[in-house]
């Protein structure tokens, strides 16, 4: 992994022709697409037309002139709040029991790995409503463990905020997962160990040495987490149901919009849109500029 | 970004595949053999009347078990034809036929959707009532919480669900709960019919206003409870021809089907009124 | 030091079963140091290996790549687990210890610096984990790094150091737990040729200020016998030597070890000054033995002639063929096949005189003083 460079400690400005080290810094503007060859750079124009495409003509055909109306609806900010309050709670959620999750898949060797691998992946393919519907056969009120939470504690997660925040959690978590698995697949597992010959527990080298070494793939994760969750509209509506101001996501609206206003889903759609962009633009420029 | 909007407007497309699913698991037999076959139409052999061909039905989703068996009775009675159903929401099937999806009939489960058609000038002559559909109380089986009428719905500690307002079944509850005065929160607006359907069934929700086709699909997974002020709220399902339809004769001849003796009596059994 | 008095000093051999030892002496307190048997199985492959060593030992293992002696080192630190045998540091048990409670430090061998700390607090982060205060911990750090002449770089991240800058950091941080055990992997193998000699030369210092116990790892002869007071050479996971560097270099008892010490080496059955070889010829020797021996003689004493000599001295003559040539310096290495395989040392020019190509028939020659024999 650390290539050594040649000894030279009195040469002044000597480190700066260095290289070596886990993370190689890059010059700026090297790699640019001067001389892409031609089979890769039209593929990857289409490609990027055909993610763009669609977006611009939603611009297009965006209600410009009633945009102003529809955005004013106190029930549209409603929604977008708790679009962004119930997403970044299902991050947290995921970031909390996912990267523990990616740790055990990644370091630890138990029988039947790969199938709790696939079972990790389940929700990726399963579709959104289903696995709102098996949310609430596990945690429902009469769910396999959801009888016993309302028994006992008395809570029951179906119809509230905190449900959304479960049905989100449950199919955006697996993307945190698989990218921080992937991370710490290729991180160097004899960090730990050196650590670990330091005196450090096990958990101590994870906290104070793995998890600052994966912190990129943390974040890129709990970005493609957050962006799952934000769109999350299958799940959330089937195990939390649809309500203004509890439930109710931007997802939620713009679909029920649609049914009646096309034009006031596509607007809202919008909305949904810039502030992702936003979010994700700015957690970019912060990332960047701390790594 | 762009990734996230791809997957939102992804997440619309799989709404339909999804809300199959759901149907299945809800025993409310529900799945795409609609859809099935349609390739093989050809215009072989014709019959005695010499209605022929392939004939395609966008029909409402509360439609599915009666026009499926309409269907079949239809290709009985005339060799050679064949008919392709589309299920769906008739707001999505309306938005489907005015953006030029080839079909011949048009059932919607509400006049407004049909409108949609209509103004865009899709209809061939008016659209007719062919049956009516009627709110009821959908509650957990054996009706629990001794639920008897609308009123009772109001309840503080009892989990209702409605259909969202956007949607027919949400308007017209909405329009029964104003017409007699009352003032109904539920735990939520739910999507579609079935979607508040199923939340009794899987109970989630201790009683859902629905209609009462789908509290007969249910079977004894749900307790169906009749309330007057559901007359109020009567929800008509208009059927028509279609402009863009290719076999206008066959297309002709599955309406009349519907709206005949034999077609009112299947449908009648699957809960409709007669108009 | 000179060699002598390290072995005087040196490796505790205690009832350890197994091969042949050097002339260790037993010395020291008895329960003082190392005292392992190492034995770790994994599929087919089986490391057994006895070490011990006393406080202030250095102890090299040495040997070829996949013999074992990574493992080995690995095992010591709680890595691997011991699938059979013991392991006492200063009389303490450490058999089910976990890495992390064991009084021991690893220089890895491409260091392994946490590459989010400063030097500074790659060096604390063992004090730190050793319940030190985050204040108390930068101070003991502070403290090593001026030992290593480090100070300076104190606030940089591993990625700006040199090589050797690195290999000085790994080593105060794995000294600043104060370990009873430092171990070493490969300390030199990631540096260049001529910052090796420095760090070499450094590293030997800060071996010899070593209070406790060090086991090195090394390919590398000359690095395993500037650093070690003892040698101990694996292959194929067991020992196969051990003993101070100059008897293992004068003695070699495997091809490997020969080759490394740049010896050829046979073995055969000695009748007087006779030698006949398991395999090959007889060589005429200077020691006078019986029995089964090892005959040793460096490359650098064989001569090679175009043509049969006559009159020379040389007791030992065979007619070989070249098979391949080697440089090393100004000098060459010749391979040689035929009535006896060895290597032969002479200088480009003579090389050149003898128009020496692979497929060339040589005569090699060999005084009998130049040889050494020894029992096996």
């Amino acid at each position: 992994m650390t290539s050594s460079p040649p000894d030279s400690p009195d040469r002044p400005g000597a480190a700066d022709t260095l290289t070596g080290g886990p993370r190689r810094r890059r010059a700026p503007g090297s790699g640019g697409s001067r001389g892409a060859p031609l089979p890769l750079l039209l593929p990857a124009l289409v490609g990027l037309a055909f993610l763009v495409l669609p977006l611009v003509a939603l611009l297009v055909r965006a209600p410009w002139r009633s945009m102003p109306d529809l955005l004013t609806s106190s029930e549209v900010w409603q929604a977008l709040r708790l679009s962004l309050v119930c997403a970044t709670a299902a991050t947290a959620v995921s970031l909390v029991i996912g990267v523990p999750l990616a740790w055990l898949l990644a370091r630890v060797e138990f029988p039947g790995r790969g199938v709790v691998r696939a079972l990790v992946t389940l929700p990726l393919v399963l579709p959104p409503v289903v696995g709102g519907v098996a949310l609430l056969m596990a945690l429902g009120r009469n769910g396999v463990v959801g009888q016993w939470l309302d028994a006992w504690f008395g809570i029951t997660l179906p119809f509230t905020t905190a449900g959304v925040v479960v049905a989100e959690a449950f199919v955006a978590m697996p993307f945190l997962v698989i990218s921080v698995e992937g991370t710490l697949r290729a991180a160097d597992p004899r960090y730990e160990e050196a650590a670990t010959t330091l005196g450090a527990s096990r958990f101590t080298a994870f906290r104070r040495v793995t998890l600052p070494l994966i912190a990129p793939g943390v974040a890129a994760g709990a970005v493609l987490a957050w962006a799952r969750a934000l769109g999350e509209f299958g799940a959330t509506i089937t195990f939390a149901g649809n309500f203004p101001g509890r439930t109710q996501t931007m997802p939620l609206a713009v679909y029920l919009a649609l049914q009646s206003d096309p034009e006031a889903a596509i607007a809202l759609s919008l909305v949904l849109l810039a502030v992702s962009v936003a979010v994700l633009a700015g957690l970019r420029d912060r990332w960047m500029t701390a790594s | 970004m762009t990734r996230t909007a791809r997957r939102n407007r992804r997440m619309s497309q799989v709404i339909g595949v999804s809300a199959a699913a759901l149907l299945a698991l809800s025993a409310c037999s529900s799945s795409d053999s609609g859809s099935a076959g349609a390739s093989d139409a050809s215009a072989s052999g014709s019959a005695p009347d010499g209605i022929s061909g392939e004939v395609t039905v966008f029909a409402a989703a509360s439609l599915k078990e009666s026009f499926t068996a309409l269907g079949e009775q239809f290709e009985k009675k005339n060799p050679g034809t064949k008919v392709t159903f589309s299920f769906g929401g008739s707001d999505a099937l309306a938005a489907s036929i005015t953006g030029g999806a080839p079909a011949d009939v048009f059932a919607s489960a509400s006049p407004k959707t049909m409108k949609i058609v209509t103004d865009a000038g899709g209809a061939s002559g008016a659209p007719a009532t062919f049956v009516r559909n009627q709110l009821e109380i959908a509650t957990l089986p054996g009706n629990p919480d001794k639920v008897a009428s609308l009123k009772d719905l109001t309840a503080a500690d009892l989990k209702v669900v409605l259909c969202d307002k956007a949607v027919p079944c949400g308007a017209a509850a909405q329009k029964a709960l104003d017409a007699s005065r009352l003032k109904l929160t539920p735990v939520s607006y739910e999507e579609d019919v079935k979607a508040a359907l199923n939340k009794v069934v899987l109970k989630e929700a201790d009683a859902a206003v629905v209609y009462q086709t789908d509290v007969k699909a249910a079977g004894d997974k749900v307790e169906g409870v009749k309330f007057p002020e559901s007359a109020d709220a009567v929800n008509d399902y208009p059927i028509a021809l279609l402009k863009e339809s290719k076999n206008t004769d066959a297309a002709r001849a599955f309406i009349a089907l519907v709206q005949s003796a034999q077609g009112q009596k299947v449908l009648g059994a699957a809960g409709f009124l007669n108009p | 030091m000179t060699d002598a008095e390290k072995t005087a000093r040196g490796a505790v051999a205690r009832r350890a079963p197994g091969p042949v030892r050097g002339e260790d002496a037993r010395s020291g307190p008895a329960d003082a140091g190392l005292d392992a048997r190492l034995v770790v199985e994994r599929g087919a492959f089986r490391l057994d290996v006895t070490l011990s060593a006393a406080p202030g030992d250095v102890v090299a293992l040495l040997g070829p790549n996949g013999a074992g002696k990574t493992t080995a080192l690995r095992a010591l630190a709680g890595l691997v687990a011991l699938t059979d045998g013991h392991l006492r540091l200063d009389g303490a048990a450490l058999d089910r210890t976990p890495p992390e409670a064991r009084p021991v430090g690893v220089v890895f061998q491409d260091y392994l610096l946490f590459p989010h700390l400063t030097a500074l607090d790659n060096v604390a982060f063992g004090p730190r984990c050793h319940g030190a205060t985050k204040a108390g911990a930068r101070a003991l750090a502070a403290e090593w790094l001026e030992r290593m002449d480090l100070t300076a770089h104190a606030g940089a991240k591993p990625r700006r150091l040199s090589g050797g800058q690195a290999q000085r950091v790994a080593l105060a941080r794995a000294l600043a737990t104060r370990p009873r055990l430092l171990l070493l992997d490969e300390p030199l193998a990631a540096l260049d040729a001529r910052t090796r000699l420095d760090v070499r030369a450094q590293l030997r210092r800060h071996l010899a200020d070593f209070e406790a116990v060090a086991v090195l790892v090394t390919h590398d002869p000359l690095d395993a016998m500037v650093l070690a007071d003892r040698l101990v050479v694996i292959e194929d996971g067991g020992i196969v030597q051990e003993g101070s560097p100059t008897h293992v270099a004068r003695h070699p008892r495997t091809d490997y070890i020969a080759h490394l010490v740049g010896l050829n080496l046979y073995r055969g059955r000695a009748e007087g000054h006779t030698v006949r070889l398991d395999a090959g010829p007889a060589i005429t020797t200077s020691e006078d033995l019986g029995g089964p021996v090892f005959v040793a003689f460096p490359p650098s004493a064989v001569t090679l002639h175009r043509d049969r000599p006559t009159g020379s001295s040389a007791r030992n003559l065979w007619r070989c063929e070249v098979a391949g040539l080697e440089t090393h310096g100004d000098q060459i290495r010749a391979a040689l096949t035929g009535e006896l395989a060895l290597a032969a040392d002479l200088t480009t020019v003579a090389a050149a005189e003898l128009d020496l190509h692979p497929g060339a028939t040589v005569w090699a020659a060999l005084k009998a003083a130049e040889t050494h024999a020894y029992p096996a």
